[in-house]
């Protein structure tokens, strides 16, 4: 099951990603358990997790912040490609740093992409779904942590 | 694939060196690719998994190559390996979200020259490929 403690992990892998790639922190708001089936931005990041823990991670934004990042990521691409694979690569980025602290077991997907559809969220004995809020300059956005 | 094993020399007496991006991200790719800044370091071709990448190893030759590891059809930790069978003189930087130093290791073990964690500065890129040609 996943515990709060471990929620931290993927709270500074999120501050990381915005402080180095974005070049701006992002304020991270408090954790709180997910009940339901949760909302969603325009697009969202997903990547399904395997070995000794099991479940999804998902990174949901709105196209007004991804065009934002992208432009401070010194992209001149905006088309939905180009949101869909952004959106996937942050997904990406923080799972695969979590690895730092869950170790190699902590298997990793290629990201799959979701443009405005909600994401299924798994139904597994002990599978614990957390929200982490995100905000960056004038927009919000949204990480899931599913884990068994 | 061209009889190759180090980086070219040209009139100055300088070695020249060739390029290959491999990630599955355009992004990356293209970010990557901005972001250097060497006169000796010439771009060749990107790739957006192993298999692909293997394909334009043999066609180009590359003397320095960024790999990814978590891609489709063919991840980065075996292609390393191929590519090491091929020319085992060509310098690989890893460039990964994997965060565990066991993953790094393996990626060493296979015939790496370097690891670049996800997210980086182009400060650190530069640094960690600067290396490399050293």
């Amino acid at each position: 099951m996943l515990h709060e403690q471990e929620l931290k992990t993927f709270v500074e892998g999120t501050t990381n990603f915005f402080e180095v790639a974005a070049q701006q922190p992002a304020s991270i708001g408090s954790p709180y358990l997910m009940e339901g089936s949760p909302a969603v931005h325009e697009y969202t990041g997903v990547i399904n997790i395997s070995g000794k823990r099991e479940g999804v991670v998902y990174f949901t934004a709105p196209k007004a912040m991804l065009t934002v990042l992208l432009m401070k990521m010194q992209e001149n691409d905006f088309s939905h490609e180009t949101m869909r694979d952004l959106v996937g690569e942050v997904a990406n980025t923080i799972s695969g740093n979590a690895r730092r602290d869950f170790g190699r077991d902590f298997v990793i997907s290629v990201p799959s992409v979701l443009s405005g559809e909600k994401p299924q969220i798994p139904q597994k004995p002990g599978l614990r779904s957390f929200i982490i809020p995100i905000n960056w300059r004038s927009h919000s956005a949204k990480l899931i942590v599913s884990l068994t | 694939m061209p009889d190759s094993n180090g980086p070219a020399v040209n009139g100055n007496g300088k070695r020249s060196f060739k390029l290959m991006i491999v990630d599955d991200s355009n992004i990356m790719r293209r970010r990557i690719e901005r972001s250097q800044h060497f006169e000796d370091l010439q771009l060749v071709g990107t790739a957006g998994n192993g298999l692909e990448a293997l394909e334009l190893f043999k066609k180009t030759d590359p003397d320095v190559v960024t790999m990814d590891l978590t891609m489709p059809r063919m991840g980065g930790i075996e292609c390393i390996g191929q590519l090491v069978a091929l020319k085992p003189a060509v310098r690989i930087l890893v460039i990964s979200a994997l965060a565990d130093k066991a993953t790094a290791v393996e990626a060493m073990e296979r015939g790496a020259n370097g690891f670049l964690n996800k997210p980086f500065t182009d400060r650190q890129l530069n640094e960690a490929i600067a290396d490399l040609m050293r």
